[in-house]
């Protein structure tokens, strides 16, 4: 590949230009996280008057608490569960539109949609087709057999939020692998074509592998997203209950931060958050990043 | 953009102007819907009746999205004069010492005349320091009451004037109207914790904590996994497992409204302030209203029930000129007429003894029967130091807490002594914390 490059005399001109984006990542990204950091060392009373250094205190006490380390897990299991779901069905009907001549674009319209819905929104939606009383799906639920009551049953409950945030992310994921579909080369599905291999079978032969740049970068993009952006979602549906069921960890650092007032526990939260997601994003790049193709 | 930045300026100058002419009073609230409305008529009121101070109400938002953003507006120097903090945020108000400016206090240095005698005891109670001075201006206080369905009783064969007066009745008369097809459940309850803990605890005369239930201190530890609690939780399980008791969701319940509304259960305790949305809502229906059981064999006369709802607290840290008007407004807040109305309009109790009996000369009780049960039942007796309240730190966390155990117990996970047992060892730890950065 040629590139074009534009050469700058001026020394101080790449600086200038990247300092509005710099200044904004200081202010609102690593100015926080460092206060945060900080304040995860500290006792303070809600009001401020009193600020107590206690080390690792806040840490030690999460990894003690048989409740932090549910959520721990409970987070893994909502974060894969949503992103192998909304993938898989973004892929589906990526595929499904990709086949079409006509009318593609209305498919594409109706299933973007779901992205466009702010994320309690979704929340109070799916809130209302799984309410026990009035909720229009337990009534179908308990024809076939099934009471449903996330209420009280935590597995319902995760079943709840599992299907709320996925439904969200699912257009997300379509409106990439749609565009990753259709840069597949023509060429290659017409000579696999003419070889006589059936619609799946080129399918899984060569429009998959080259779609794992796409794959990998929604992979990490839904592990953010499952992680931080899910919040409203628990918050509109179950309040994280029933019995902490769903509180996931972002939900608990709410809950203590915020509701709790407790801002040294909190914090020590969002740094262990923010470690995972770093970890969890280098790992990718380290060994997922490998067996991708491009 | 111009247009708009010129209307703002235009804004910002008015402002400036009618604020040399009164001096603004800031008043951050959690009252939405109608409720905002009349608080917001109120405060208009007050605004005209006279020139010196404009009190300036500003909704924001929940209970708990208030209280911290008065905390965080604090913490930035931004603080209203006066925020409304509900009552499970008094522990963490009292303990800020350097944040409150007492109203006891506030209301002598203006020299505003404030007499605790003339308010409700059981409200003046739970917001009174240990020597008895008020720290916040009672304002909506609530207790739990009893719902019920008259029309469901008669098709039950019960009598619908007759309410369960103990919790053997309720259990009786549960099992008569799920038998007799009547309606598909016999009661549900609306704040778990609230009502069916801290008040049951208090009509029985049995402690919810040590130290006067967290009255004498921050160094209290909970004890609400008692006989009595765990006799009572056992019941409610023991109950929906019959299908007679059927599980209103967490805090406050939304479901248990609902499931009353909709005449699936016959029965539901809520809130006095509920009220309003009973009348509304029962179109099909009558509703009627009653006293909280009591359990007949732990004790001959229940105590007062307690309160729930919220107070104004008095931020430190604004201007002299500013204390002065809000003294003046609470004064205004305190009299008989302001309080009837808003006591009457939104089912809140009456705050003064002075607003109950106008009220009883307007003829508003016999108008409006049952809407006096809330009142007689919270100045029933002396309260006791089991019955005037509830008072402890992190208590947001511990409500939550309680509601988890509770969750835990009906699905099976624990018994009612198991689940009580943990939600105190887990409460605890709670106020282990916050005496701790309370206390350096």
């Amino acid at each position: 590949m040629d590139t074009k490059r534009t050469t700058f005399n001026n020394r101080l001109l790449p600086y200038l230009l990247l300092a509005p984006q710099l200044a904004i990542t200081l202010v609102f990204f690593i100015w926080p996280a460092a206060q945060a950091v900080k304040s995860s060392f500290e006792r303070e009373d809600p009001f401020g008057f009193s600020t107590v250094f206690v080390g690792l205190t806040h840490y030690r006490r999460l990894f003690e608490d048989p409740n932090y380390l549910d959520a721990l897990w409970r987070t893994a299991v909502f974060a894969v569960s949503v992103t192998i779901l909304s993938m898989m069905l973004g892929l589906a009907f990526a595929a499904a539109v990709d086949r079409l001549a006509r009318s593609a674009k209305i498919y594409t319209t109706l299933l973007v949609w779901p992205y466009a819905v702010a994320p309690v929104v979704a929340g109070v939606l799916w809130w209302f087709l799984f309410n026990t009383s009035t909720g229009l799906l337990p009534f179908f639920l308990e024809r076939i057999g099934i009471r449903w009551d996330h209420d009280l049953n935590g597995t319902h409950a995760m079943i709840l939020i599992i299907i709320a945030a996925a439904w969200k992310q699912i257009s997300y994921n379509f409106l990439f692998f749609l565009a990753g579909l259709q840069s597949v080369p023509q060429s290659l599905i017409e000579a696999a074509a003419i070889d006589g291999s059936g619609p799946v079978r080129r399918f899984f032969t060569i429009s998959l592998p080259l779609l794992s740049p796409t794959t990998f970068f929604l992979f990490i993009i839904n592990v953010n997203y499952t992680m931080f952006d899910t919040f409203p979602i628990v918050d509109a549906t179950t309040g994280g209950g029933p019995a902490q069921a769903t509180t996931t960890l972002v939900y608990k650092v709410y809950q203590d931060g915020y509701v709790g007032l407790n801002i040294g526990s909190s914090s020590a939260q969002s740094v262990l958050l923010m470690l995972i997601v770093m970890l969890l994003t280098f790992v990718q790049f380290r060994f997922v990043e490998r067996r991708v193709q491009y | 953009m111009f247009k708009k930045l010129s209307m703002a300026a235009i804004a910002v100058a008015l402002s400036a102007t009618s604020s040399l002419a009164a001096t603004e009073v800031t008043w951050w609230h959690a009252m939405g819907g109608e409720l905002g409305k009349k608080l917001e008529e109120i405060a208009q009121k007050f605004n005209e009746s006279q020139s010196d101070y404009k009190v300036v109400p500003v909704y924001k938002g929940s209970y708990p999205e208030t209280l911290t953003a008065a905390i965080a507006a604090f913490r930035a120097g931004q603080q209203p004069a006066i925020v409304q903090v509900f009552e499970v945020g008094t522990g963490t108000m009292m303990a800020a010492k350097g944040a409150v400016y007492p109203v006891y206090k506030l209301m002598a240095d203006e020299g505003e005349p404030f007499d605790t005698k003339t308010f409700l005891s059981p409200v003046t109670g739970y917001y009174s320091d240990t020597k008895g001075n008020i720290l916040s201006l009672p304002f909506n206080s609530s207790t739990p009451i009893m719902y019920y369905n008259k029309d469901v009783f008669k098709k039950a064969g019960l009598d619908p004037e007759v309410a369960p007066k103990t919790w053997k009745e309720v259990e009786e008369f549960s099992r008569k109207i799920v038998s007799s097809g009547a309606a598909k459940c016999g009661l549900t309850s609306a704040w778990i914790t609230w009502v069916q803990t801290e008040n049951l605890s208090a009509l029985h005369d049995k402690p919810f904590g040590t130290l006067e239930n967290g009255f004498g201190g921050v160094k209290s530890e909970f004890t609400f996994n008692g006989p009595l609690q765990v006799k009572h939780w056992a019941n409610l399980k023991k109950w929906q497992d019959e299908g007679l008791f059927k599980y209103g969701g967490p805090v406050g319940g939304d479901q248990a409204a609902t499931m009353f509304y909709s005449q699936e259960c016959a029965i539901t305790m809520n809130s006095s302030a509920g009220r309003a949305g009973v009348i509304n809502n029962a179109k099909t229906f009558t509703p009627g209203f009653a006293p909280l059981p009591y359990y007949d064999d732990e004790i001959k006369e229940p105590k007062n029930s307690i309160i729930g709802g919220a107070t104004l607290w008095v931020l430190n840290g604004k201007e002299k000129a500013t204390y002065k008007g809000v003294a003046k407004f609470f004064s205004y807040l305190s009299k008989p007429e302001v309080q009837a109305d808003w006591h009457q309009f939104t089912g809140y109790l009456p705050i003064t003894n002075a607003a109950y009996d106008l009220g009883q000369k307007q003829g508003y009780y016999a108008k409006n029967p049952g809407s006096d049960i809330a009142i007689k039942q919270i100045t029933r007796g002396t309260p006791s130091e089991n019955s005037k309240g509830v008072r402890f730190g992190n208590f947001t966390q511990v409500r939550t807490i309680v509601d988890e155990e509770f969750q835990a117990l009906l699905a099976n996970k624990k018994d009612a002594k198991q689940s009580l047992d943990s939600a105190v060892q887990r409460g605890n730890a709670l106020l282990r914390e916050f005496e701790a950065a309370n206390s350096n």
